[in-house]
């Protein structure tokens, strides 16, 4: 699927990045203003000691095990199968885990690391609502001061979960700059973090952002993968064929990808959102259609005019609907080890539907563009061949969103 | 000489601290932004620092905020700018102009490119303000061959070690942020700016500028007592803001809140 030689690559070295200065290639790295600098140093210096330590590693597990409730199961969707009519698929139930998506195991991680460092308030900034849930219920649980920054579009669109964190005890800061929407979230938590610096730790809960975010937050989620391959084993006594992810940020796609990437039999697809079709601007499909510039701490592949404006996004779930990506897809991109594709609002929409009625499991928005995808890549390919799709979050939070566009009111 | 570097050595010889006006090029519309440099000049300004709008200004306060957005009503870009500094230096060739701004507008039009359009347009310096030394490297190349300055930030949360890699790189002067936050933030400790810079002054010879929470011509005379340079940006915005569309009133209120800056710093 490829256009790249893969035998001039060396895996190996991929799976080593990012360099000591946040690299990965030519992207990812470090670009804030300088306030904000020396807190990232310590970051990076207190991760690079605690991931070393086998206390802290254990306090990770045991979290993860018992209140987020890992491993999360993989699930042979047969009747999803039968009806894409090709590939076994299997699903990564990240959708079970406590607070019902992926969101929660980089919570839990980055919230031990903010336990560590004495300080006693926690920003976040959230789209879809997800990491914010995640930041609030962590929060909660370790009796940390929780601000979530969300843009006002997605608060209306995201009702219960800004209700939902609310109650968790976080105090949720609508964001009306720009296009009020993740984006504008993330600026206004650097904001807040700019200013508060010395008592506040960000919990950023994608895989972009500066160095060390896109690290921190690959480690905490790459449990799905190590798990996904564990059980594949289980199933099928062999690895996948292909695995398939969502990419807003993409942390759960990173996720999933980051323990495979050695794998060489194993393809891996990352869907964007493709809004009303990539032949337009309303998507937000940075990888395929976007180009290499700088964001939010890093250089990656962003929607972007020709002056190097950051262009509003659209996507019918509030969890892609971001210009921006994660610096390493952005290099797995390049060196051809992942392929990026989209599926539109319409074909997530349908895929929501199609898993709800004949799996009795309801995706969320985000998640069922990969559903899309992996129907579509299944039926092109042999009845024995498997794909596991990762099954980032439950649909409950857009049951609205879903309801509003077959017009009945809830 | 750059004119950076000759304005510094002027003031010094006559005794005098710089006044750095900072405006968003292109607010409120592009066809003022030339007007409004020559009045700042008119009214006291050594340096002029030239905002260059951005979609996503993460450093910014409000009011900067805005500014932006006013400027990318009328889609005023990177080469936008450059086409006013151009402009500006066909009748003023001594006031140096120094841009700021974010990296992807640069990112987008070449490091190189920019730097040769940039020498060519009259500029003389820059400031990325997402762009910190570590990652300066190849732009610092190209300003190196074109004599433009490279302006660093220095912050309230630098460390001693980070302050002496910044003093490496940075060209023309340094700009301390004076207040942990946003452009636009809380008032300045002065005692606690002076500390810092003493610190600063320990490591470089270059001039030392004091931005973020500077307001009146109390502010200004008091940071002006402890530093080499005065910035100033979010009061002058507002005057903009407030007078969106009366651009006479603009140059009054510009005007007027820069003679008083001057005249206090210089009693």
């Amino acid at each position: 699927m490829s256009t790249t030689d893969k035998t001039a690559i060396d895996l190996k070295a991929v799976t080593m990045l990012p360099n000591k200065t946040g690299h990965f290639g030519p992207y990812g790295g470090r670009f804030v203003s300088e306030t904000l600098m020396s807190a990232l140093d310590d970051l990076t210096e207190l991760y690079d000691r605690l991931s070393q330590d086998p206390e802290f590693q254990k306090e990770y597990d045991y979290d993860l095990a018992h209140y987020v409730g890992r491993p999360s199961p993989l699930y042979f969707a047969e009747r999803l199968t039968e009806k894409a009519g090709g590939a076994k698929i299997y699903l990564k139930r990240e959708d079970l885990n406590h607070t019902g998506a992926h969101k929660v195991n980089n919570t839990i991680g980055q919230a031990l690391l903010a336990k560590y460092t004495g300080k006693p308030k926690v920003i976040a900034e959230t789209g879809a609502g997800q990491h914010g849930v995640a930041t609030a219920t962590v929060a909660a649980r370790l009796g940390l001061q929780c601000t979530v920054f969300m843009g006002a579009t997605d608060v209306e669109r995201q009702k219960l979960n800004v209700y939902r964190m609310r109650l968790l005890g976080a105090e949720v800061i609508p964001v009306t700059s720009g296009t009020a929407t993740l984006k504008d979230a993330m600026n206004e938590a650097m904001r807040h973090w700019v200013t508060n610096v010395d008592d506040t730790f960000y919990i950023i809960g994608t895989a972009a952002g500066p160095h060390p975010y896109p690290k921190l937050v690959r480690d905490f989620q790459s449990i799905i993968g190590r798990e996904t391959k564990r059980q594949s084993m289980e199933h099928e006594g062999r690895l996948p064929d292909a695995v398939v992810a969502c990419v807003g940020g993409g942390s759960n796609a990173i996720g999933m990808f980051y323990p495979f990437i050695e794998d060489e039999s194993v393809a891996m697809y990352g869907v964007e959102a493709g809004g009303h079709g990539l032949e337009g601007d309303d998507h937000a499909a940075p990888l395929c259609k976007g180009k290499p510039g700088v964001l939010h701490g890093n250089r990656t592949y962003l929607m972007e005019d020709e002056n190097g404006q950051i262009m509003g996004t659209h996507s019918v779930s509030a969890g892609l609907d971001y210009p921006g990506v994660g610096p390493e897809h952005s290099y797995l991109k390049d060196i051809g080890r992942v392929n990026y594709v989209a599926a539109t609002d319409d074909e997530a929409l349908e895929a929501f539907h199609t898993l709800t009625e004949i799996e009795g499991i309801m995706p969320a928005l985000e998640s069922s563009h990969a559903i899309a995808y992996a129907m579509k890549l299944a039926a092109t390919m042999d009845k024995d061949k498997v794909i596991v799709v990762n099954l980032s979050g439950r649909g409950d939070k857009d049951i609205h969103t879903v309801a509003g566009l077959d017009g009945i009111e809830i | 000489m750059n004119r950076v570097d000759q304005c510094f050595a002027d003031l010094k010889a006559s005794g005098k601290k710089a006044l750095i006006p900072f405006i968003t090029g292109g607010d409120p519309k592009p066809g003022l932004t030339v007007e409004l440099m020559h009045t700042l000049v008119e009214s006291g300004a050594d340096i002029i620092e030239l905002g260059v709008p951005f979609s996503d200004p993460m450093a910014d306060g409000p009011t900067i905020q805005l500014a932006c957005e006013r400027a990318l009503r009328h889609n005023t870009s990177l080469r936008d700018i450059l086409a006013m500094v151009k402009t500006f230096r066909e009748t003023n060739t001594t006031t140096p102009v120094v841009l700021m701004g974010y990296l992807n507008p640069v990112e987008i039009m070449g490091y190189e490119n920019f730097a040769k359009t940039a020498s060519e347009s009259g500029l003389d310096g820059a400031l990325v303000v997402d762009m910190p030394p570590e990652e300066s490297e190849v732009l610092a190349g190209y300003f190196k061959q074109h004599d433009l300055k490279l302006v660093f930030l220095m912050a309230p949360t630098t460390p001693d070690a980070r302050a002496t890699t910044i003093c490496e790189h940075g060209s023309g002067y340094l700009y301390y942020v004076s207040v942990k936050g946003v452009t636009g933030s809380a008032a300045l400790d002065i005692d606690d700016v002076k500390a810092n810079l003493d610190r600063i002054r320990a490591k470089t010879q270059l001039p030392l500028g004091v931005g973020f929470g500077i307001k009146d011509g109390k502010t200004a005379a008091a940071v002006a007592k402890v530093a080499d340079a005065v910035i100033v940006g979010s009061a002058l915005v507002r005057c903009i803001e407030e007078n969106e569309n009366e651009p006479d009133v603009i140059k009054q209120r510009l005007s007027a809140l820069m003679t008083e800056m001057r005249t206090a710093m210089d009693a």
